[in-house]
């Protein structure tokens, strides 16, 4: 958790840089004079101890404080869940814009802090589009395309322009008395207020939870209807300058070719950055701790690329989030790849907050009211009704196209769910007061359909989709049986497209999928990573992975991780221990160790995490956390004084996260030993509890300089044993060696579970058997809701098939009475239930 | 030629009446599709399914081809294979894949549901005792695996074990320690796959769309 609150800071402050330079522009310049004199006057008067330099760092410094004031108002609205359950987030934020707004224009006379389009289409904007793209649900996306590109193409255009018609038709019927707006004017008002905003879309339907196809087409609507937007905006925008009478078919049809040129150009340009960050993220091991800095800046310059170009820039960052996801999470180290997620949510949520706030804001300006009651009326029911239409009667013969017709009620959602936003605020501040007369009409006006369709529209969506009883999107994870079924699923359909001899969706999405695997995956992917994809292997190992976290907390719980190694050699040398012929040699030997350990131990990284795949909701479980708490608190206490370095290269911090990998490592070979043992039909021979004892008297005798040696190899050939024995079954003394030695290192430091990688240098290679994924050892996630007492293997019966097997987890599980000592006996091992469950 | 599509409005006729519901458009375009598939002979074999190039690439191509001559999905209460098949059984395979239209009621879809699912499970209830052994399971998911690569066998069946206890612990929560889980049945099926909302997916599209609700099968079925 430390992590996040890392990155958090460091969002905070990324975002004070993208703010700061434009509220330059919105700061005020006010006392400038005063200042400079006063400064000047107290240097005269020989040096000063402290001077006070407000004006120096006045504009960061608001700029800093407003998004500080914008945080904690959210949190504030966070705190109070029986709010936030009836009003959503967004409304009570500009709600909150509103009362900030009134203070500052109770204090200075005159609104100092307004959202200009600079500041929003620069600063603000990108990085929630990047978020959107980059967390976008790409199959699904790309299933309802079309129905997608229908609604944000011509519905857009639809919007825009019966809007502007009706608005011109009742302004010519003389509903809203004297107003100097032409034809041209009030489509290019249409176009500007036509979008569906993604910024409201989010906001509003993330609380909402509908299911995922009604979700994906309000959602991709309002990503893609940006290029219709901004072509109509600029078309609009040229033929208001240009003046009614210019106009003609050379100009509608250039306006027409530009709509394709600036849509297809934008997505291109998002593409191409998309690929480049994907190939950069590649080759970019080296410097780990900068890697998720590509994501951003290149994501940025894909928008700014675009703007450039006058495309649309919105298409550009969207694509090309959707475009590098998949590469740059298989190409990057996996701590990089959740701050890239945490990092990309401060921003985008960050910007989000600040967005509404500065909505709230802007009302407050008597400069910009302009009322017009007829205006302001009639546009807000036309933004509805219209919107309505629209989506009924695109629906109506997209159904005639569609496999699964979108039913009334999802249609009722969609058109209510067609929220405005910052987006057409931007636009409508951006139109030029020379041109257009009324432009304060038009922003008042704007504002007015944003907060309408935010608050009031927001406030009721929630009962709506309840009262309608809309299908809701299950919010669980999918389980491993979900997956696999899915993935049957997957490749049933294509067959099945294949023997009736259809081109059908799963056709071109197998084909795609094919060509995606052979070509860009090669080019895009690390070779490594090519390995790890599979989404199916993913959950399994996440599975695992939990697995090994809550064993280790199951060993803390315990009071130690002693039962983790769980080889029945352990028990004897626990009894061993005991003796007071070892408490005789053991100080020497301890010193010895942990001498060693400060030093070998320190140079050596993280341990690879290459396997270590952990989603956030992973780290957010309370469980998790609590185990990084107890291991963090107890587990490495004894070294931890050898890390206390800064570097700005290595990111020392998290060194806790790859002692759970390590102790998960380790976890993992004796489960996977007696797997293979029993693999091979050998049971683990019983009389492997006695040989460690014999076998540590000797090492003893022997004096601490071979014990020394021994424990540098360990950990190599305890790696070997694990991937190279299945030939020879069980080797008793192969193996009890380095956990003798093991033992004793931790003896010392209380902590059990640790074994030094002492011959692993600065570059940190895979043990072999992990390389080989191959030797996966089975999720025993099941297991940890089965208690394993001797007594539940009778649970498992049905899936065991040999009887062989459950003889020795008997003799496993029941070690000699007579060895037992006052501790507890360790927990039997989960993975002699799974042995004799996989026989 | 003409004989041919004699036979297919007979064959559309009879299975109008047994709850296929496409149009003669369609049934002619799958006809000429069994057609090419069986060479112009009257029935298609394994051999012919296992030729399509297109399926070479599907990893559980042996069992949706297996599903093509399983009995139980004819809804004629038979137990089996079949060695060869001829159209009529080819459109009712295909059936299973018909998508649902706004016309359809409630009671229709949730037959359909259920039939769909049900072809799944036979898709894995090899042996038809009615329940999808940990045996049948792993099979399933090694086949399923065995294109990608980088997951080897051991991989595979250890997935199919851990989904397998999982789907154990989530049906039957409070197990006596004698109790014996045998496997998958329909019922925990049905339970599992909830989520996934396949009945809604599964569907393809086939040449013409229009489909024609008929709902004289409602009465048989």
């Amino acid at each position: 958790m430390r992590r996040c609150g890392f990155v958090h800071l460091l969002g905070s402050v990324l975002l004070i840089g993208f703010v700061s330079s434009v509220s330059c522009e919105a700061a005020l310049t006010g006392h400038e004079s005063n200042h400079s004199e006063h400064e000047h006057g107290s240097s005269l008067s020989g040096i000063p101890i402290v001077t006070f330099k407000w004006h120096h760092v006045e504009t960061p410094y608001l700029v800093a404080l407003f998004i500080l004031v914008s945080f904690l108002a959210k949190l504030v609205i966070e705190a109070n869940h029986h709010v936030t359950n009836i009003i959503p987030e967004s409304a009570l934020l500009i709600c909150f814009g509103f009362i900030l707004g009134g203070i500052i224009w109770g204090a200075d006379k005159v609104q100092t802090f307004t959202l200009t389009p600079t500041v929003f289409f620069f600063y603000l904007l990108p990085q929630v589009i990047l978020d959107a793209g980059y967390s976008m649900p790409n199959k699904l996306f790309f299933s309802n395309m079309g129905a997608i590109l229908v609604y944000a193409v011509i519905g857009t255009c639809w919007n825009a322009a019966s809007l502007g018609l009706s608005l011109w038709g009742c302004h010519m019927g003389g509903a809203m008395g004297d107003l100097d707006i032409g034809l041209l004017q009030y489509l290019l008002f249409g176009s500007l207020i036509a979008a569906v905003d993604p910024v409201a879309v989010i906001a509003v339907f993330e609380q909402v939870h509908v299911n995922e196809v009604l979700f994906i087409m309000v959602f991709g609507e309002s990503l893609l209807n940006d290029g219709v937007t901004v072509v109509l905006f600029n078309v609009f925008d040229a033929f208001v300058s240009l003046g009614g009478a210019k106009i003609n078919a050379v100009e509608i049809i250039k306006g027409i070719i530009s709509f394709f040129v600036v849509a297809f150009g934008g997505s291109l340009v998002g593409f191409v950055f998309g690929l480049l960050i994907s190939l950069l993220t590649r080759c970019t091991k080296n410097i780990q701790i900068i890697e998720p800095g590509f994501v951003f800046v290149l994501g940025y310059l894909a928008y700014l690329t675009a703007e450039m170009l006058s495309l649309s820039a919105i298409l550009s960052i969207v694509f090309c989030g959707m475009c590098c996801q998949k590469y740059i999470n298989a190409n990057m180290d996996e701590n990089s790849v959740n701050t890239v997620r945490y990092a990309m949510k401060v921003f985008a949520n960050g910007s989000e907050t600040i967005i509404f706030v500065f909505l709230g804001i802007s009302a407050i300006d008597k400069t910009l009211w302009v009322w017009n009651t007829g205006f302001i009326l009639l546009t807000l029911l036309f933004v509805i009704v219209y919107r309505f239409i629209g989506v009924f009667f695109l629906t109506w013969i997209l159904n005639k196209f569609r496999l699964v017709p979108l039913e009334v009620i999802d249609q009722v959602i969609m058109s209510y769910g067609g929220l405005r936003g910052a987006v057409a605020y931007g636009l409508a501040m951006m139109l030029d007061e020379n041109k257009i007369k009324e432009k304060n009409l038009m922003v008042c006006t704007t504002l007015i359909v944003v907060y309408f369709t935010v608050i009031i529209q927001g406030i009721t969506m929630k009962p709506l989709v309840t009262w309608l009883k809309v299908r809701r999107a299950a919010v669980s994870e999918l389980t491993l049986i979900e997956k696999v079924q899915n993935k049957v699923f997957d490749h049933m359909l294509v067959a099945i497209e294949d023997i009736s001899g259809q081109i059908g969706h799963n056709y071109m999405r197998d084909k795609w999928n094919y060509f995606e695997e052979k070509w860009m995956s090669k080019v895009l992917m690390k070779p490594s990573a090519r390995k790890n994809r599979d989404r199916l292997f993913k959950v399994f190992h996440q599975l695992n992975l939990k697995d090994a976290m809550s064993y280790v907390a199951e060993g803390e719980r315990r009071g130690s991780l002693e039962f983790i190694r769980n080889d029945h050699a352990y028990i004897d040398f626990k009894k061993k221990f005991d003796d007071d012929y070892y408490e005789e040699v053991m100080p020497d030997i301890m010193a010895d160790m942990s001498d060693d350990h400060g030093e070998i131990r320190d140079p050596v990284p993280s341990v690879s995490l290459e396997m270590h795949e952990q989603n956030m909701k992973a780290v957010r479980d309370s469980e998790d956390v609590n185990t990084h708490h107890l291991l963090q608190q107890h587990l490495y206490r004894g070294r931890k004084q050898h890390r206390h370095r800064y570097s700005r290269s290595h990111f020392d911090v998290n060194k806790d996260e790859g002692e759970v990998q390590e102790v998960f490592q380790r976890t993992m070979r004796s489960r996977l030993e007696s797997f293979k043992s029993a693999k091979m039909g050998v049971a683990p021979p019983k009389s492997l509890s006695k040989h460690p004892k014999k076998e540590q008297q000797q090492k003893m005798s022997n004096g601490k300089s071979l014990d020394k040696t021994r424990s540098y190899y360990s950990g190599d050939e305890d790696f070997e044993f694990s991937e190279g024995d299945s030939a020879s079954g069980f080797n008793p003394s192969y193996n009890s060696m380095p956990m003798r030695v093991t033992y004793r290192a931790g003896a010392g430091i209380e902590n059990l579970g640790f074994m030094p990688d002492l011959d692993s240098g600065p570059s940190v290679q895979l043990p072999r058997w992990l390389e080989d994924s191959s030797s996966v050892v089975p999720s025993q996630r099941a297991q940890v809701q089965l208690p394993w007492t001797p007594s539940s293997l009778r649970r498992l019966a049905p899936l065991r098939t040999s009887t062989r097997s459950t003889d020795s987890f008997m003799m496993a599980d029941a070690p000699p009475n007579a060895q037992q000592i006052d501790l507890p006996p360790p927990p039997s091992p989960p993975t002699l239930l799974l042995l004799k469950f996989l026989v | 030629m003409r004989t041919n599509y004699r036979w297919i409005s007979d064959v559309s006729s009879c299975c109008c009446l047994c709850f296929f519901s496409v149009s003669p458009e369609q049934i002619k375009n799958l006809h000429k599709r069994f057609q090419q598939l069986s060479d112009n002979e009257e029935t298609i074999s394994r051999e012919n399914l296992e030729k399509i190039p297109a399926l070479a690439n599907n990893p559980i191509r042996k069992q949706i081809i297996d599903a093509f001559f399983d009995k139980r999905n004819q809804h004629q209460n038979e137990v089996g294979a079949f060695q060869e098949i001829g159209f009529e059984q080819f459109l009712m395979v295909m059936s299973h894949f018909r998508p649902p239209t706004l016309k359809t009621t409630e009671e229709e879809r949730e037959a359909m549901r259920k039939e769909k699912l049900r072809f799944l499970f036979n898709m894995h209830d090899t042996d038809n005792d009615g329940t999808i052994t940990l045996e049948e399971y792993r099979k399933v998911v090694e086949e399923l695996l065995s294109k990608s690569g980088a997951i080897g066998l051991e991989a595979a069946k250890a997935i199919a074990d851990a989904a397998m206890l999982e789907v154990a612990s989530t049906n039957v929560p409070h197990m006596a320690p004698d109790d014996f889980y045998e496997g998958i049945t329909f019922e925990h099926f049905e339970q599992i796959l909830k989520g996934l909302e396949m009945e809604s997916r599964m569907h393809i599209r086939f040449l013409d769309v229009d489909t024609m609700t008929m709902r004289c099968g409602k009465s048989k079925s």
